[in-house]
């Protein structure tokens, strides 16, 4: 497998490993890196790449993997890991200036679900999988994910109606 | 009939029963400018499904062929490998002979350029011998400087008295 080959095979899937690495170490750098270290990690195995049935899904559970061995690592040695991606590029309108906050509350409610959830809605509610791939990567089965993923969805409603109503965060 | 529709797909979607097209509808309606009121609470997070799909990987990934390296560390073992034959090799086949371990030929070869090899360094030592015959010659010129220093102690004694 070439080099040519290798990126158009990545391609299609390279952001949706970026996003659940962000999804889940939050840091926009850290979620860099774990990117990089899958994608070299695929590479250093391209030979077998043709052996798996389905790369993408393969390369989802990996990150997911190395994401969750990434954050315990941290936690043993009780160090966060810290982002600073705060800030958003400035809007001059009120309204868009509001609207972009009550998306980040929405980013903010997701920071506090369960990992599990977290990649469970991430996988579906942002790169729209259905239940069967996610089964695959998740390796769970589908009511399971069905029953996880109906959890969050209505922790991130009730938080997300108290926020709106009350404003409390 | 169609905010009706929305409230059930909504419930539907609390569940996590709704489809992946049910789910792209109400993202759809969400995403539009007009939503009841009472369902407002949810566009954001439809919103922010929308803008966090299309967030994207931009760095590079450098790419080396692997292989390289690799390859360069094998060549020290193989170093390493013919370092060591050329160690061992000559204490397996060759151990120290003996003349008896040759044939009678090569043991004959062996005692003539021996021979030829003694009767060489007896020339030669005829050579050196010769050249003794400088060292006595020497030995005489040292004895006649000796002697030539009793002039120069004259010559300073005629020196004082020509002074005075």
């Amino acid at each position: 497998m070439k080099q040519a080959d290798f990126v158009s095979l990545v391609m299609p899937f390279k952001d949706k490993v970026f996003r659940l690495a962000k999804r889940l170490l939050v840091s926009k750098e850290e979620a860099e890196d774990a990117t990089q270290e899958i994608l070299l990690k695929l590479w250093g195995n391209k030979e077998k790449i043709g052996e798996y049935k389905n790369v993408e899904a393969f390369s989802m559970t990996m990150t997911k993997n190395f994401c969750l061995d990434r954050l315990k690592s941290k936690q043993a040695q009780n160090l966060k890991i810290v982002h600073s991606n705060y800030t958003d590029k400035g809007s001059s309108l009120q309204k868009q200036v509001e609207a972009k906050d009550s998306i980040n509350w929405v980013s903010r409610i997701m920071e506090e679900l369960p990992e599990q959830q977290k990649i469970i809605v991430q996988l579906r509610d942002i790169e729209q999988y259905d239940f069967a791939e996610i089964s695959k990567m998740l390796d769970m089965n589908e009511t399971a994910i069905r029953v996880a993923l109906s959890r969050a969805r209505k922790t991130i409603r009730e938080r997300l109606t108290n926020t709106h109503s009350y404003g409390i965060k | 009939m169609v905010l009706n529709n929305i409230d059930k797909l909504i419930e539907k979607y609390n569940n996590a029963e709704t489809s992946l097209k049910e789910e792209a509808q109400l993202r759809a309606y969400f995403n539009s400018d007009d939503v009841a009121p009472h369902l407002e609470h949810y566009k954001p997070l439809f919103q922010y499904f929308s803008q966090a799909q299309k967030e994207q990987y931009t760095k590079d990934v450098p790419l080396k062929p692997k292989n390289r390296t690799v390859f360069y560390q094998w060549i020290s073992v193989a170093a390493i490998a013919i370092l060591m034959l050329g160690i061992f090799i000559p204490n397996w086949f060759g151990g120290p002979k003996t003349l008896a371990d040759y044939s009678q030929e090569e043991q004959e070869m062996y005692l003539e350029a021996k021979e030829a090899l003694a009767m060489l360094s007896e020339n030669f030592n005829q050579g050196t011998s010769s050249l003794n015959a400088l060292n006595l010659a020497s030995e005489n010129f040292n004895v006649g400087l000796k002697k030539a220093s009793h002039i120069t102690e004259l010559n300073e004694t005629t020196n004082k008295l020509l002074k005075n």
